[in-house]
C-alpha cells in the first residue's frame, strides 16, 4: 500500500515525459502568420546568390504585409541529398515547409507521391501568369493536367571554352564545332599542344548526379539520329522507356573516348562528388580547363558579391553550341530544365506561401533573379527587355538556344532512369565495362526502374 | 497487486523503450516487405518477399555482400585483431614511457570522430597525398590508391582507426594471466611462440571471442569512414552493404528495398555472431 504515493508521481512522470518527447516533434510550423521557405543552399560557403535574393524579397514581403513573417529554412547539401532531405520533410505536416524549391527533374515524382498542392486555383486569379512562356508553364504540369509549380527561370546548355588555351593550341577564338568529331579533335589538339591543362570536361558518373545525365549524356544523346525523334529516352506513343538504341551506345562511346584517350579530367577527379564546384570555382577561372560542356548558369558564381568574382570571364571564355553527332539538322543541341516554387500539400499556410510567390515573381524581382542567377527568362516581358538581354554577356547566346532545346522526360520514373544512365557512364569512364556491357546493363536496370515499361527501338 | 507495484518503477523506461526502440524496429521490419518509395508513387503496397528476391538477383547487391566480407575479414579479423594482440603483447614487456607513447598514439586514432578520421585517411591516400609523397621521396612508384585499390585503402583506414579497441581488450586479458604459469613454461624451456600458442592464446580465448564479436559487428556497420573516403566508388568498388543500403533507400528513393537490405545485413551480422558464440562456449 505504501507504494501508492510513489506510483502516482511515477505514472505522471511517464505520461509527462511521453508528451514532452512527442511535443519535441511538432514545431512552430503552424503559426498562421509565418511562411516557412525551404531552398537549396550552395555547398560553397562563398556563394550566397539565392540567400541574398530571398532576404531581399523577404524584406519587401514583410513590409507589404505587416504582421506577417518569413522564415527561411536553407538546406545546405549537394542536389541529390537536398531532394532526399526535402522529401522526408514533405512527408509529415509537422515538418513540411509552406513553400519549397523543386527541381523540374523531380517534380513529377513528388507530385505522384502526393507531396505537392495543385496551384490552378491560385494561378487562375494571378494576372502575371499570362506573362510566362508556354513551355515554362508546362514545366511543372503533371499528367493530370494540373500545374504544381511556378518556374523561376530556365536554363540551356552549351560548350564553354578557354580562349587563352585555344590560342596556345592554335585553335580559333570563334570556335564552333559542327560535329562530335570536331569537338574531340579540338580536345586532342589541346592535349597535344598545351600540356598541364585538362583538355575537356564532360560530367560523368554517379557522384556528379543529374549533372552527368543532363549536361553530359543527354547533350550527346539528343544530338544523335535517335535524338531526332521526340525523345530518345521515352517513347510518348507507347508511353514506354526506350532500350537498346544506337544513339545510346554512340553517346557512351563518346564518353569512353574522352576518358580512354585522357582528354578529360583524371578519372578520380571526374568521380569526385565536388568536381562541379571545382570546375566553376577553380579550373575555369585559373585557366586550367580547355572545353567545358556545361550549363548557362555558370556566371552566377562569378558575378559581384558571389564570392568568386571573375568579372573578366567574358573576355577569357568563348561560347559555342553543342553540335549534333554528324552535323545533321538542326545542328544544335541543348537541354533545358530549371527549378520551380511549389507548395507542399501538407503546408500549413498555402495562401500566404502563394502571396510570397507573387512577390518573388513580379517583373522587377523576376528580372533581378534571372540576372543574379544567370537564369534564362521565362517571362516574356523580361525576355523582351533590353536591360535584361544586355545585363550579362552570354544571356543572348543562351536565350537563343531556347528555340532548339529539349526537355527531359521528367516522368516519375525519371530519377531512377537517370541513375541508371549515370551508372552506365561511370562504367565506361573507369573502364570497368565496355560500351556494350554498360548499355545492356542499362537495359536491365531500366526494367526495374520503370516497372517493365520498356520498348526496344 | 504487489508484483504490479514492483513493476511500476521500470514502467516508464519500458514504455519509452517500446515507443522509441521496439516501435521503429518493428516498423522497419514491416516496410522491408513493402515497395515503399520516398517519391514517385501514390501509395505503397505489401509485396511479400519481392525485395529479397530482387536483392539476390541484383549484381550490385552481391558485389556489396562480397566487399562487406572482404572489408570485415581484412580490417577486423585480420587487421585490428592481430595488430591489437601484437601491440598488447609487445606492450606487456615494454618500459613505461614506451607503453604510454604507443598507447597514446593508438588510442588517439580511435577517439577521433569517424568523419575526421575519414578525412585524415583521405588526405593520406589521395593522389597528392602523404603516402604518395613518401613513396616519391623513396623513388617508389606512386598511384592513386583510392582509385586503384579502394577497398584496401578503406580497410587499412579502418584498421588504423579501430586497432586501439582490440589492443585495450587484449591488454586487459593478458594482465589476467597468472605470471607463475608463463614462468613455469619458460623454465620448462618453451620459446616465445610456443608460449603464445599453448598458454597465452588458450587462456585468453574468451576475450578473443568477445573482441571478435564486437569488432565484427562494428565493422559491418561502418558507413562514415567509407563515405568520406570514396563514397563507395569508383564505380562500386568499395560499396559495402551499408553504403549500398543508403544508395538504394535515399538516392534511388527505394526505402522498402533499402530496408530489406538492412535486414539482410542484420542476418550477416548474426551469422558472424553465431560462429563467435560457439567459440565462446567451449570451456578452457
Amino acid at each position: 500500500m505504501s507504494v501508492r504515493p510513489t506510483a502516482v508521481p511515477l505514472l505522471l512522470a511517464t505520461v509527462l515525459s511521453a508528451t514532452v518527447l512527442s511535443a519535441c516533434g511538432s514545431e512552430s510550423g503552424s503559426d498562421p502568420d509565418t511562411v516557412k521557405i525551404s531552398y537549396k543552399q550552395s555547398t560553397d560557403n562563398s556563394i550566397r546568390v539565392m540567400d541574398t535574393y530571398l532576404a531581399d524579397v523577404k524584406e519587401q514581403f514583410e513590409k507589404a504585409n505587416p504582421g506577417k513573417k518569413v522564415e527561411l529554412v536553407p538546406i545546405k547539401a549537394p542536389d541529390s541529398e537536398y531532394y532526399t532531405k526535402l522529401q522526408q520533410m514533405l512527408r509529415s505536416p509537422k515538418t513540411a515547409p509552406d513553400l519549397v524549391y523543386e527541381d523540374t527533374f523531380l517534380i513529377n515524382s513528388d507530385i505522384t507521391s502526393g507531396y505537392l498542392k495543385p496551384l490552378d486555383p491560385y494561378l487562375d486569379e494571378w494576372e502575371d501568369w499570362n506573362q510566362f512562356i508556354d513551355t515554362a508553364k508546362s514545366a511543372a504540369k503533371a499528367q493530370d493536367g494540373k500545374t504544381y509549380g511556378v518556374p523561376d527561370g530556365t536554363d540551356t546548355r552549351g560548350l564553354w571554352f578557354d580562349k587563352g588555351i585555344f590560342k596556345r593550341a592554335g585553335l580559333p577564338a570563334d570556335w564552333q564545332p559542327k560535329t562530335w568529331d570536331d569537338v574531340l579533335t579540338a580536345a586532342r589538339t589541346i592535349k597535344q599542344k598545351v600540356p598541364g591543362v585538362i583538355p575537356m570536361n564532360v560530367y560523368t558518373g554517379k557522384p556528379a548526379g543529374e549533372a552527368a545525365t543532363m549536361q553530359g549524356f543527354e547533350m550527346l544523346l539528343y544530338g544523335t539520329a535517335t535524338g531526332a525523334t521526340e525523345s530518345p529516352l521515352y517513347d510518348t506513343e507507347s508511353e514506354k522507356w526506350i532500350t537498346g538504341s544506337e544513339g545510346f551506345r554512340d553517346s557512351l562511346e563518346f564518353v569512353e573516348t574522352v576518358f580512354e584517350e585522357k582528354l578529360g579530367p583524371d578519372v578520380s577527379d571526374a568521380l569526385d562528388p565536388n568536381f562541379a564546384t571545382r570546375v566553376r570555382g577553380e579550373l575555369l577561372p585559373e585557366g586550367r580547363l580547355g572545353i567545358n560542356l556545361d550549363g548557362s548558369w555558370l556566371p552566377q558564381d562569378w558575378l559581384e558579391g558571389s564570392g568568386h568574382e571573375w568579372p573578366e570571364w567574358s573576355e577569357k571564355l568563348g561560347l559555342a553550341y553543342m553540335p549534333t553527332q554528324d552535323g545533321q539538322a538542326p545542328g544544335k543541341v541543348s537541354m533545358s530544365g530549371g527549378w520551380t516554387w511549389a507548395i507542399p500539400s501538407k503546408a500549413a499556410n498555402p495562401d500566404l506561401a502563394f502571396d510570397f510567390i507573387k512577390t518573388m515573381q513580379t517583373k522587377e524581382n523576376a528580372q533581378k533573379w534571372y540576372i543574379a542567377n544567370s537564369g534564362i527568362a521565362v517571362r516574356t516581358d523580361v525576355a523582351e527587355d533590353p536591360a535584361y538581354v544586355q545585363a550579362q554577356p552570354g544571356i543572348e547566346f543562351f536565350t537563343e538556344l531556347v528555340s532548339n532545346t529539349h526537355y527531359r522526360p521528367a516522368y516519375p520514373a525519371y530519377p531512377r532512369v537517370s541513375t541508371a544512365i549515370q551508372e552506365a557512364m561511370e562504367g565506361v569512364t573507369t573502364g570497368d565495362s565496355s560500351v556494350e556491357e554498360a548499355a545492356s546493363r542499362y537495359d536491365e536496370e531500366l526494367k526495374t526502374a520503370t516497372d517493365n515499361q520498356i520498348i526496344k527501338k | 497487486m504487489r508484483a504490479l507495484s514492483r513493476a511500476l518503477p521500470v514502467a516508464p523506461a519500458l514504455v519509452l523503450l517500446i515507443l522509441f526502440l521496439a516501435g521503429p524496429i518493428a516498423y522497419c521490419a514491416y516496410i522491408a516487405f513493402t515497395d515503399l518509395q520516398l517519391t514517385g508513387q501514390a501509395e505503397s503496397s505489401f509485396t511479400g518477399f519481392d525485395n529479397f528476391r530482387t536483392a539476390f538477383r541484383d549484381e550490385a547487391f552481391l558485389n556489396a555482400v562480397w566487399l562487406t566480407l572482404v572489408f570485415t575479414v581484412l580490417s577486423s579479423l585480420v587487421g585490428q585483431n592481430t595488430l591489437g594482440l601484437a601491440l598488447a603483447s609487445l606492450m606487456q614487456r615494454a618500459s613505461k614511457p614506451v607503453r604510454t607513447v604507443v598507447g597514446g598514439i593508438v588510442i588517439t586514432a580511435w577517439v577521433l570522430p569517424e568523419v575526421v578520421a575519414g578525412f585524415l585517411l583521405y588526405a593520406f591516400f589521395r593522389r597528392e597525398g602523404t603516402l604518395n609523397a613518401v613513396l616519391d621521396w623513396l623513388h617508389l612508384p606512386s598511384q592513386n590508391w583510392l582509385f586503384t585499390l579502394p577497398i584496401l585503402a578503406v580497410s587499412f583506414a579502418n584498421v588504423w582507426r579501430g586497432t586501439a579497441f582490440s589492443m585495450l581488450v587484449y591488454s586487459a586479458a593478458l594482465n589476467e594471466i597468472p605470471k607463475e604459469i608463463t614462468e613455469a613454461a619458460e623454465v620448462d624451456g618453451a620459446g616465445g611462440w610456443r608460449r603464445m600458442w599453448h598458454i597465452t592464446l588458450p587462456m585468453i580465448r574468451r576475450s578473443i571471442g568477445t573482441n571478435l564479436m564486437l569488432n565484427t559487428l562494428q565493422t559491418l556497420s561502418v558507413f562514415g569512414l567509407i563515405w568520406v573516403m570514396t563514397r563507395g566508388g569508383p564505380g562500386n568498388r568499395s560499396q559495402t552493404l551499408p553504403l549500398f543500403m543508403y544508395e538504394q533507400a535515399f538516392q534511388k528513393s527505394m526505402i522498402g528495398y533499402g530496408t530489406a537490405v538492412a535486414l539482410l545485413l542484420l542476418v550477416v551480422g548474426s551469422l558472424f555472431s553465431l560462429v563467435y558464440m560457439r567459440l565462446l562456449r567451449t570451456e578452457v
